[in-house]
């Protein structure tokens, strides 16, 4: 009873914040000075995004074309409705007629929108097969939707090799709980790691997931592709246009659905090789000696780092947990002297949360686990050692 | 069934009502008569359609402004997921149900629905699945946040709330399937002698081709969610892709109910716009038949365009192109219907109380939404428009503007019938107008949302956005506002008999068998077959 009594009140509070937010908002209509964003939404945009790829022009072109006709159509009709409705009322005198039927006049109106229709679709066809055509790409990269996070893997091509995940930014992520997000162009479109492609080639996303369906989506290049766990689907796209394009996850996939954005960097071939052979060193020198042995102290800094980025938006920064979400703050399995169960979950998973097995390397998941053993108010002085993970992983 | 027809020609009903109507309590707990049901079913939709709005409130809320202010991301997940359910399967649907308990016996000339305690069975089946529906809210976790459609494997992540959902979808799927036999057996069994099938009122016969609708489709949803429910506890893994399932499965499975489950939902409202445009246009509904043939082709369709809602899954070409094809062919039929009406109010003589405002508010908007369904079927395009706002705004403008008003006209046009007691013509101009007015500041500015590249069910978006989801969320309250009014102003005075008495006929031009029993309709009626003219519309002894 106390709980509902508190949640009434915590209602009436809302209520009584939207009043006055309503009041504010009404009162400086043009207090948000927010600019376009280039590549991503422009302020109250009416149309779709300005294509970048041959594709999206079609699909703007066959739009704008579905939207004259349908407009006339409009027009038409109910010019046709409004004069019936203004000539033949009972207070003008009308007087109603008999007909009710006309066979010629029927068929009529039955063919000439089948034929419209057709029209149509027609032009609409050579696009959906284009859209289809994944074939002779240049750069295959697979896409792996995780809650809430994008996985990028160079499959084949230029860049072959390079993997990473790319996550919304953590102070964005932040300011949208704030309440006031202030006035940010790129607001919750800014990732961490951007996929990176070059300009005038034709790049292939194989998409899929690791646990729920999520979508992969960018406007500008008009592509769509759901990315559904256990299967591989394909699209393609090939950027006429160097620059930044943002997209967000289009399928619903659970709490973080809003926060796990797509951005594209598209650059020159030059500027594309080079980065690439910059990420190639750079994954040289991190391929780590997993039989290296870390300092407290280190795995703490890296630890914190991990968990702000993958695991606070469940169990909260306050290691308190939320809702379903468990605390681990006094957590028994977070204390418990051996460190066999919690590195099983962290590897596997366990009803909501997703196994990080395949996202976080041996050392970052030492390195959280010795953090939440050490955090708040857990104080065990465990360490865990990334030698430890190879053991769990290959039980 | 002889012994159904015989029935009612026995004299012990004849004149003592009062012996035979139970009296408080009982008399809803225990109705078996087709009148009292439908008022049930009334009541239980708007009191649905109510809990419905208050979450849509709640999401609009939450979008008033960029950032968190209300609520968390789950919460939210949660306030679109039921809202979307208690709308489909609580408000729309019963409402429905509710006219066609009202309305099918006394179009038809029928004593009361061919089986009355399976008609009570059948609506008390609704409370605890609703009960359980908006109880879902306190269970542990929270309700369902998998999105009305429920798709597989997220709804494998939910908590057990799910499973509270997937037994109310059962139950309802029940309810509905019995209140379709029933209407079945009442429509082809109990015509008064004379009334043809080609001779029947319009609401009857998309009612009739509704109903066929139903119980096609129910099934294959009670299937979709028990396998949902084997995959959660008992080991299945008909959509786990772990052990070997295909989660796109489900949404085939899914949208094979789904898509005619949208018609399920406009049909009626067909029905009621075909009865409502006549009778002020005064002249016979035109093309009579072509109505029919067109009902009739779009529930057929309905059952080869479901993929449409995929397209964004990966689709080879061939299963694109077909289901692009066959969805714009869905154009042609109801083409024709509007087509249908417009030759109606052609040279008539027409009069614009409000139950004709909001058939033609109806004819109007609904068509906007028929529109953007053509744009949406267009599969290039739709790959840019999947899962954004256009789809909302697309969905609305056919739901709200097409089935919620068709069902405010007939409740302004059946209402004197029901209640003995004409509404307030002022009020139901000022309700209609605000709703029209409100409800196109709500969906339209959902349009430029959707193109502009806004994606659906999210707790939060990109600044851009921020004016146009201002102006929606103000759109919604005023919506809601009007709907307040609605019950307090309008539904409540004619409830409790305040107003006008509301003659035999209140309108001039209306034609069929309710207008040839007295206001209120008494208890029985037509408890005898009656004499019908060769119109099928008059009583003639």
């Amino acid at each position: 009873m106390t709980m509902m009594n508190s949640d009434v009140h915590q209602l009436v509070r809302r209520w009584r914040q939207l009043a006055l937010t309503a009041a504010v908002a009404l009162a400086s209509q043009s207090a948000l000075a927010v600019n376009d964003l280039p590549g991503g939404p422009a302020v109250n945009q009416l149309n779709l995004q300005p294509a970048v790829t041959k594709i999206a022009h079609e699909q703007a072109w066959l739009h704008n074309m579905m939207l004259v006709i349908c407009l006339a159509i409009f027009i038409a009709v109910f010019g046709v409705m409004f004069y019936s409705i203004f000539k033949h009322r009972k207070s003008k005198g009308a007087v109603a007629a008999n007909f009710h039927e006309s066979v010629k006049v029927e068929i009529a109106w039955t063919v000439v929108p089948f034929i419209i229709v057709i029209l149509m679709a027609l032009p609409a066809t050579k696009v959906v097969v284009a859209m289809k055509d994944t074939t002779n790409a240049d750069i295959t990269i697979k896409a792996t939707g995780y809650q809430w996070k994008w996985g990028y893997d160079y499959v084949k091509g230029e860049g072959e090799g390079i993997g990473f995940v790319s996550t919304l930014d953590a102070s964005q992520r932040a300011l949208s709980d704030s309440g006031k997000p202030g006035e940010v162009d790129n607001y919750l479109l800014k990732v961490d790691h951007p996929l990176v492609v070059p300009v005038n080639k034709k790049v292939r996303i194989i998409t899929t997931a690791q646990d729920v369906i999520h979508a992969w989506m960018v406007p500008a290049f008009g592509v769509k592709q759901d990315a559904i766990p256990g299967f591989v689907r394909d699209t393609w796209f090939k950027a006429e246009q160097e620059g930044d394009f943002y997209g967000q996850c289009a399928e619903l996939c659970g709490k973080e659905h809003a926060y796990m954005p797509i951005h594209v960097k598209v650059l020159s071939q030059q500027a594309y090789t080079a980065w690439v052979q910059d990420e190639q060193k750079k994954l040289a020198a991190k391929a780590e000696d997993p039989s290296k042995v870390w300092t407290m102290d280190e795995l703490m800094a890296r630890g914190e780092k991990v968990y702000t980025a993958n695991c606070a938006v469940c169990h909260q920064p306050t290691g308190k947990g939320a809702g379903q979400f468990p605390p681990l703050d006094g957590s028994k399995v977070v204390l418990a002297e051996s460190h066999a169960e919690q590195l099983h979950v962290v590897l596997n998973g366990r009803n909501q949360m997703p196994a990080w097995k395949g996202i976080l390397k041996d050392s970052e998941i030492a390195a959280v686990v010795t953090y939440t053993k050490n955090s708040w108010s857990n104080k065990t002085g465990q360490i865990v050692q990334p030698a430890e993970v190879v053991a769990e992983r290959a039980k | 069934m002889s012994a159904v027809l015989d029935h009612p020609t026995g004299h012990v009903h004849d004149h003592h009502d009062d012996h035979h109507a139970p009296t408080g309590w009982r008399r809803w707990v225990f109705a078996t008569n087709h009148k009292d049901i439908g008022t049930l079913y009334l009541l239980f939709s708007f009191t649905m359609l109510i809990i419905g709005g208050i979450l849509a409130l709640c999401i609009r809320a939450e979008l008033f402004q960029p950032g968190l202010q209300f609520f968390n991301p789950e919460q939210f997940n949660q306030f679109t997921t039921m809202h979307g359910l208690i709308m489909v399967f609580g408000a729309i649907m019963p409402a429905f149900v509710g006219f066609a308990n009202w309305m099918i016996p006394l179009q038809i000339g029928a004593s009361d629905m061919a089986f009355a305690r399976m008609n009570n069975f059948s609506f008390w089946l609704m409370i605890p699945a609703a009960l359980m529906l908006v109880g879902s809210f306190f269970m542990p976790g929270g309700a369902p946040a998998a999105g009305w459609t429920l798709y597989a494997p997220l709804t494998l992540q939910m908590g057990p709330s799910m499973d509270a959902g997937i037994f109310a979808m059962h139950i309802l799927g029940a309810s509905s399937i019995m209140g379709s036999i029933n209407i079945i057996v009442t429509i082809l069994n109990m015509r008064a002698p004379g009334m043809t099938l080609m001779k029947m009122p319009m609401f009857a016969w998309t009612w009739l081709i509704t109903a066929y609708l139903l119980i096609a489709v129910m099934p294959v949803l009670a299937g979709a969610i028990t396998m949902t429910l084997t995959d959660r506890h008992f080991g299945t893994s008909f959509f786990t892709p772990a052990g070997g399932g295909d989660p796109v499965m489900y949404q085939h499975i899914f949208w094979f109910f789904g898509h005619p489950e949208v018609y399920i939902m406009i049909l009626p409202a067909f029905g009621i716009i075909s009865q409502i445009v006549p009778a002020f246009a005064r002249k016979r509904l035109f093309g009579y038949a072509s109505m029919v043939y067109a009902t009739a082709s779009i529930a057929i369709l309905s059952f080869i365009v479901w993929a449409h809602h995929m397209f964004a899954t990966g689709m080879p070409v061939t299963g694109q192109l077909f289901f692009m094809y066959a969805t714009m062919l869905i154009a042609v039929p109801t083409g024709v219907k509007i087509f249908n009406w417009l030759a109606t109010m052609w040279r008539g003589s027409m009069t614009f109380e409000t139950p004709m405002l909001w058939a033609i508010g109806f004819i109007f908007v609904f068509t906007m939404g028929g529109f953007t369904g053509l744009i949406c079927a267009v599969a290039p395009i739709d790959i840019q428009i999947q899962d954004t706002y256009y789809v909302v705004a697309h969905f609305h403008y056919v739901l709200v503007a097409g089935s919620l008003y068709a069902l405010f006209a007939g409740v302004y046009y059946w209402g004197p019938k029901w209640t003995g007691v004409m509404y307030s013509e002022t009020r139901g101009k000022i309700h209609f107008w605000g709703s029209l007015i409100f409800f196109n500041l709500t969906f339209f500015p959902m349009h430029f949302l959707g193109l502009a590249g806004m994606p659906r069910r999210y707790a939060d978006y990109p600044m851009q956005f921020a004016d146009f989801n201002m102006v929606a969320s103000l759109g919604a309250f005023g919506f809601g506002l009007m709907q307040v009014y609605f019950f307090v102003f309008v539904v409540i005075p004619m409830m409790r008999g305040k107003g006008a008495p509301a003659p035999q006929k209140p309108w001039e031009a209306a034609e069929g068998l309710e207008w040839e029993v007295p206001s209120p309709a008494p208890f029985h009626t037509f408890e005898n077959p009656p004499k019908l003219d060769v119109t099928a519309t008059r009583v003639i002894g």
